[in-house]
């Protein structure tokens, strides 16, 4: 039905188009045109088609929720929570779709009536009003048109417009983010205490897990503390950076200062396959080749290591940032003037004393910069952790034991089916947004003190 | 005097040496990591693209198969029962064997060993009553053996082949009845428990859904956004902020836009679960942010006198822009759409929070079916234990690699062969 509608609405705008350039051609016979013969088509083809699907829009995001707050008023008198309220109206709608297999009861078999007698009403509802939208905004056009007005500045304000709503897409995603965020977050907090959350040092979710009735508070508080993840997830990407830092930056320094033109023009894009290669598959490497050979060096030296160990996703997770850090920081030190190196080297200095004494302080905030976009990299990577480290969060700051992350719990708790409205669910939410607004407050000042340096020398 | 500067200058261009070497150095480690990871992706991987065959003989006796007609349809065909043929056409590698032992051999086998029997002769109905060489798929066990993957010297009880099943592969091979052909079915057949009869097609598929569903979603947005922001926005607080917003989107953790579409694609706009339309919009809104960046350099790389030229013909600001600097930013967006989407292409943990990550034994047809992705699918073959997976996976990762290298070579040629040189 829906797409019967949009695909009308839109071989209407086709048709208006060459309509509206005909009628051109024929004002043009009497009349002095005032823009090019298509723009006419432009002019009835955007008002054909603009306010109609901008009604069809907002009818079908309204629809749903007004024809809900319909059948649950039927309910209202029986004090209904909102999840059991919920609940019949899924039930109602899988009645009417045919496709319940539950208990009929008469109450529900006649909301379902309901519900199909008003979808039935709101489809004729729906088409009727857009029709005479059509025909309005189509004749309004027409008019104009006929009265042969300007046709190419309407035209281009409506483009402008169009560009402009485009632009809006990235601001509506960062706005979708933190309100899809904020909404389930805001309802996890109402069942635990924010205190008990950031505080609190056992991380334990599988132990509230209930399938009915109301979760038990004395187990909520101990169970969802999320100082182990937080813990966890600083320790493998600090880990991480011990392994990036120095090889990414030494190699970075190297290619900048020292490499012919040849090695460079070959090993900075082999390095840079490094970053190109997913996630996943550094976790499948880390788990099947670098964890048991973490841990076998570990059982040679009488250590006792875990098979999925913390140091063994920070070492992998390392290797695959070290391009990141070596082409940032190449650049950023590619970009320091040349007066600097020149003024070293008059002095006597060797390359390497200029790069350790002039180079490096000079280009240090570009540096620091790129290594805090390397840190956000490393918090919020998943699929490495997930894998090769632990999903069991221990409080530890041992290399060799297994340690979780924000990251991997989020996975572990929502792969599979989720419950809306289950705490556990929800706390996977609550750690999404305190990742958002870590990696967020780290790329900020990363952002800011590349744009500063960046200024400073142009 | 002189021989203590004489000692500092040695130290000093020591110290340099050392400073070269651990560049050097670092690089070397940087390659080696690379190459280890290759080697060992390909050591793991190549065999997968082998498959094992049991080569035996099949009769199709008409008794066996419940078939009482006397030129049978192939509706009768379709319905006869092949349980005992294709029981027989087993247990006949060992007549001596006592029939309670016979799971041993059955298990040398996939379990649709039967449906492999009626395949054969529903394509061959001729062969009805009589007795056929055919080819089985053998089971992941032997045919890991058969690979050499499986150490064949641990004690019997800790190895999924025992004893006797040795044998009777040792036996099959001597006798030129272990085949080893080309895996085709690795391409064309969905996802399955089995190690041997699973392969990529579904999640293959799921894949090329939803890059061309991120594609059709985050190209036009992201290529409209980057004009108006480029060449239409006035400086001011609120273009800043759109400007500060986007590159922030860019650095943003990928598993919380997995957030998002659970959040909002799934739960708040009821778009089917586990499916490439969720999994590509989600995908979408992740290469927005990289598109536009890359849209707008290449605006920017325009030179203004081009603008100049065609406002001076009398051209409108959007006349300009759309029939002038557009165009020629063209080559120099699209590679850069062509990398953001080989970003998406890797990605798995939004995916998995979308419910892609369900199995999936059905090939997908449109954008609304169920599907696994090929980074997901590498999520879930890893994750089962059994040995035939290990070979799947670096398989797997093999097909996702080349399909990243190529979408990155097409990216460099549309960038060389189309960009103009502005000079």
């Amino acid at each position: 039905m829906n797409l019967i509608l949009v695909t009308f609405i839109i071989l209407l705008a086709f048709t208006s188009y060459y309509f509206g350039r005909k009628k051109a051609l024929v004002i043009q016979s009497s009349q002095r045109l005032t823009a090019l013969p298509k723009f006419y088509g432009y002019y009835l083809a955007a008002w054909c088609a603009a306010p109609a699907l901008i009604i069809f829009a907002l009818w079908s995001v309204f629809e749903p929720s007004i024809v809900k707050t319909f059948i649950l008023q039927d309910y209202t008198d029986q004090s209904l929570t909102k999840n059991e309220l919920q609940l019949i109206y899924t039930k109602v709608k899988a009645l009417a779709a045919g496709t319940y297999t539950g208990n009929i009861t008469n109450f529900l078999d006649e909301s379902a009536n309901k519900y199909i007698q008003l979808k039935g009403i709101a489809n004729s509802a729906k088409v009727a009003i857009i029709l005479a939208i059509l025909i309005l905004s189509l004749s309004f056009a027409y008019r104009s048109v006929q009265k042969n007005d300007r046709m190419r500045e309407p035209v281009e304000i409506f483009l402008k417009w169009v560009l402009f709503v485009a632009s809006l897409g990235a601001v509506l995603v960062t706005i979708g983010i933190v309100f899809s965020l904020l909404f389930e977050a805001i309802r996890f907090f109402q069942a635990v205490k924010i205190f008990d959350f950031i505080f609190g040092t056992h991380w334990y979710p599988a132990k509230t897990f209930v399938r009915d009735g109301q979760p038990d508070p004395e187990l909520m508080k101990d169970a969802f503390g999320a100082v182990p993840l937080f813990a966890g997830t600083f320790f493998i990407a600090f880990i991480a950076m011990c392994v990036a830092i120095p090889i990414g930056l030494l190699s970075g320094i190297y290619l900048s200062e020292y490499a012919g033109r040849g090695v460079r023009k070959y090993a900075k894009p082999i390095i840079e396959i490094l970053a190109g290669i997913p996630t996943v598959v550094y976790g499948f490497f880390a788990a099947l080749t670098v964890g048991p050979f973490v841990k076998e060096i570990g059982n040679a030296m009488g250590l006792e290591v875990s098979a999925e160990s913390a140091l063994a996703a920070g070492a992998v997770m390392g290797v695959m940032i070290i391009p990141f850090i070596s082409s940032l920081s190449d650049d950023v030190i590619t970009a320091v003037p040349q007066n600097l190196r020149d003024g070293s080297y008059a002095m006597g200095a060797t390359k390497s004393e200029t790069v350790k004494k002039v180079i490096f302080p000079a280009a240090l905030p570009g540096i620091v910069g790129s290594i805090l976009l390397a840190v956000s990299r490393a918090v919020g990577e998943t699929m490495i952790v997930v894998m090769a480290s632990g999903l069991a969060a221990n409080l530890t700051m041992n290399p060799l034991e297994s340690t979780s992350t924000i990251t991997a719990q989020i996975v572990v708790i929502l792969i599979g089916d989720q419950q809306f409205g289950d705490p556990k669910t929800q706390s996977a939410f609550a750690l999404g947004i305190s990742l958002f607004i870590v990696t967020l407050f780290l790329n900020v000042i990363a952002l800011s003190v590349v744009k500063k340096y960046r200024e400073k020398y142009e | 005097m002189n021989s203590f500067k004489k000692n500092l200058l040695k130290k000093r261009y020591n110290a340099e040496r050392r400073f070269q070497w651990y560049g050097k150095i670092a690089i070397g480690l940087a390659l080696t990591f690379l190459a280890v990871f290759m080697f060992q992706i390909f050591s793991k991987g190549y065999s997968a693209f082998q498959k094992t065959w049991i080569v035996t003989e099949v009769h199709y006796d008409k008794e066996l198969l419940l078939i009482d007609a006397e030129s049978p349809s192939k509706d009768d065909l379709e319905n006869a029962d092949y349980y005992d043929v294709a029981y027989k056409a087993m247990t006949s590698l060992d007549p001596g064997l006592p029939e309670e032992e016979d799971r041993q051999l059955i298990q040398m086998v996939s379990y649709k060993y039967e449906t492999e029997v009626k395949d054969l002769l529903l394509k061959n109905p001729d062969f009805l009553g009589k007795i056929v060489p055919i080819k089985l798929t053998a089971s992941d066990d032997v045919d890991q053996v058969h690979k050499g993957n499986y150490p064949r010297d641990i004690p019997e009880k800790n190895r999924r082949v025992n004893d006797y099943q040795l044998q009777i592969y040792d036996m099959l091979n001597e006798r030129g009845d272990i085949l080893s052909e080309f895996n085709i079915s690795f391409f064309t057949s969905p996802d399955s428990r089995e190690a041997e009869l699973a392969g990529i097609a579904s999640s293959f598929m799921g894949t090329v859904f939803s890059i061309l569903v991120c594609l059709a979603f985050s190209f036009p947005i992201a290529v409209l956004a980057a004009i108006y922001l480029e060449e239409f926005a006035p400086k001011n607080k609120f273009t800043d902020f759109i400007e500060v917003n986007i590159n922030n989107l860019a650095a943003v953790p990928s598993i919380v836009f997995g957030l998002l579409g659970l959040g909002v694609l799934l739960a708040v706009f009821n778009l089917p679960r586990s499916t490439p339309l969720v999994g590509g919009i989600t995908l979408s809104l992740m290469t927005l942010p990289t598109i536009i960046i890359a849209a707008r350099a290449s605006l920017k790389a325009v030179p203004p006198s081009i603008r100049e030229a065609a406002l001076a013909m009398g051209a409108s600001n959007m006349q300009t822009t759309m029939h002038h600097t557009v165009p020629l930013s063209m080559p120099g967006t699209l590679s850069g759409t062509i990398i953001g989407l080989a970003q998406a292409l890797g990605e798995t943990a939004p995916l998995i929070l979308i419910g892609m990550v369900a199995f999936v034994n059905t090939i997908p047809g449109t954008p609304v079916d169920p599907a696994a992705s090929l980074p997901v699918q590498i999520y879930i073959w890893s994750e089962s234990a059994e040995r035939g997976f290990v070979e799947k996976v670096s398989a797997c990762i093999m097909v996702l690699l080349a399909f990243l290298i190529l979408m990155n070579l097409a990216a460099q040629i549309v960038r060389h062969k189309f960009e103009k040189k502005w000079s």
